[in-house]
């Protein structure tokens, strides 16, 4: 019996193991650039669409008018899909076997999901960076200083994060792409319409100003729209979240984070283990 | 060189709910030989080596994989195996060295090994020249060999291959087996599911019979065909007028003689050569002109259906039905 030269196995970490994942996930998105057009054609037809079929009807306290004031809207909107871009991902790969490829592999458990993570943050960051390009475009701007600006988008990335979890317990739970896509569309289409995204909520019935303002969506859009002074403070009679936005979005993302994230490892496990 | 098993199964159990997927299944596959994994669908393969490949926790029972066990050791196994699981699972949107280069990475090898194993795997399983192509224009027997190449790229002295061949054109079939041949001859231990029985009477030192859950039957494929009664003698006459003295002097040597007229052919129980030669020796002084005398093993079809009292391709669907036919035949 003649022994093959066995080349030595090294453990590489959990982030290095990760960022090949990312990588590869990176030359998917190369090969197939169309993957990107729900966080560029899409939203920025979004802009368009709205800004100027519905722009003039609707009046808004932002210096430049409704489409400064719709920009941070879109952006929320945007960020809350990246649940959407994690959890087709996550099901593709499972569906194929890539999963349990890696898991048969001497690797970190977590780095298949940190790895799917990392990469579905870039791809919504991608869509900031558009969102915030044709914004300018269209007359948006950042009107406070820096800091604040700052903390806008930290305040998205981290909106993105949580998001993540949301993606990846949706993403084990669901036995098909298809089931992904009906799933997403029929709950985050009006997730992120029943907000201040599109339309201010002042004239909104009040039952339905009271669900919309309550929405953390809400929260976020209204913190970045502050923070980047496209609006003034929430009137007096928007309900409460509204008046401090910043903190209660950062509530809701740890919330979010420590509900969902053992539901959705505990999901991840049993649709990966047995 | 440690003698130890490369693999053993120690009563694996797998419950699902209320299904039981494996229900108690033990094995040994010494070092550098080929386990075949027999059985029809559903029969509970491709769980026992989800299990010994560390994808599926035990219900009960346990596995070793080099020495390591399965569930206390989970990294230390996925170290010293590699899987080919029954989906080609290479992806698609990857060039075929990409792949490659993809799980070297993971493995934690070098950029200039990975380069240098990867070219040789490509060459050894001729896909040299597509190694720079996307993955998605490869045909199912390539992805197949790429398939394999990847979970050979830290050279594993391990290897589970859970169908390896199902949806393989038979060229393709006769290839892979070839490569799997070679792998063996180098010093892998390899373990394959199949329920394909020529596959496995090709290519496995021993094969393990699972129905159900359970084993039903173990050893080398002549054992098995042995176990599952005797052999057939079968006499070919090269002229049809004399099939009645063939049969007559037949009857006088044996008890149970059938006639096949079509065929001009005569078939008898036979206890291996010993019989052979008694009947050789009686047409021989005879004026009979024959074609053929030999002796016929059972196929493994007919040892599956005699362990089984059913087909190994239980309840086909219309297209494994149309393969199973090809194949098994």
């Amino acid at each position: 019996m003649t022994t093959l030269d066995r080349p030595e196995i090294v453990d590489t970490g959990l982030l290095r193991q990760s960022m090949t994942i990312v990588r590869r996930n990176l030359i998917h998105i190369k090969r197939m650039p169309e993957m990107l057009m729900d966080v560029t054609i899409q939203p920025v037809m979004f802009v368009l669409l709205f800004a100027y079929v519905f722009g003039g009807s609707i009046a808004t306290a932002a210096p430049a008018g409704y489409r400064e004031w719709l920009l941070p809207g879109i952006m929320g909107q945007t960020i809350a899909f990246a649940s959407f871009i994690v959890a087709v991902g996550l099901t593709a790969d499972i569906d194929k076997g890539v999963v349990d490829r890696m898991r048969s592999l001497p690797i970190h458990p977590a780095a298949v999901l940190v790895g799917r993570s990392i990469s579905s943050l870039m791809h919504s960051s991608i869509g900031i960076v558009v969102m915030s390009l044709t914004g300018l475009v269209v007359g948006w701007r950042i009107r406070d200083g820096l800091a604040d600006a700052v903390l806008a988008y930290l305040l998205l990335l981290m909106w993105g994060f949580a998001m993540i979890w949301i993606g990846i317990w949706v993403g084990s739970a669901m036995r098909s792409v298809e089931a992904v896509n009906g799933l997403m569309f029929t709950t985050m289409f009006p997730i992120t319409f029943l907000a201040n995204t599109f339309a201010p909520t002042e004239h909104m019935p009040t039952w339905l100003r009271t669900v919309a303002e309550w929405n953390p969506i809400s929260s976020l859009v209204q913190a970045v729209r502050e923070l980047w002074g496209n609006t003034g403070p929430a009137p007096d009679a928007a309900a409460l979240p509204l008046h401090h936005p910043v903190v209660t979005t950062v509530i809701w993302t740890v919330a979010i984070t420590a509900v969902v994230a053992p539901l959705a490892l505990r999901s991840f496990q049993r649709r990966t283990q047995d | 060189m440690d003698t130890a098993p490369a693999i053993e199964a120690d009563n694996l159990v797998k419950h699902f709910g209320e299904t039981v997927a494996v229900d108690g299944v033990s094995f040994t596959v010494p070092q550098g030989s080929v386990l075949g994994l027999l059985g029809p669908n559903g029969a509970g393969k491709t769980t026992t080596v989800r299990m010994m490949t560390t994808l599926t926790r035990p219900t009960s029972g346990t596995a070793r994989v080099a020495g390591h066990d399965v569930v206390r050791e989970p990294a230390a196994v996925r170290r010293s195996m590699g899987l080919t699981g029954q989906a080609a699972t290479v992806d698609e949107l990857l060039t075929g060295r990409e792949n490659l280069r993809l799980v070297g990475a993971l493995y934690g090898l070098s950029a200039a090994y990975i380069k240098r194993a990867g070219d040789e795997l490509l060459e050894r399983f001729s896909l040299a020249d597509a190694g720079d192509r996307v993955v998605k224009t490869y045909s199912g027997g390539m992805r197949r060999r790429l398939d394999l190449a990847v979970s050979l790229i830290a050279t594993p002295p391990v290897l589970f291959l859970d169908e390896p061949t199902t949806g393989l054109d038979p060229r393709s079939r006769v290839e892979l087996w070839e490569v799997l041949r070679e792998l063996v001859r180098d010093g892998t231990t390899l373990l394959l599911t199949t329920q394909y029985l020529e596959e496995a009477d090709q290519l496995a030192d021993r094969i393990v019979v699972v129905d159900r859950g359970t084993v039903i039957a173990e050893g080398t494929a002549l054992e098995l065909k042995d176990r599952s009664g005797r052999a057939a003698l079968v006499v070919t006459v090269s002229h049809g007028d004399d099939l009645p003295r063939a049969e007559a002097l037949l009857r006088t040597l044996v008890d149970e003689v059938h006639v096949d007229p079509a065929a001009r052919q005569l078939t008898a129980p036979a206890n291996g050569l010993r019989d052979m030669t008694r009947i050789a020796a009686a047409f021989d002084d005879t004026d009979l002109e024959l074609d053929d005398l030999g002796l016929k093993r059972p196929s493994l079809d007919d040892v599956f259906l005699h362990l089984t009292g059913h087909k190994a391709e239980d309840e086909p669907t219309a297209e494994t039905a149309d393969r199973g036919e090809e194949l098994v035949r």
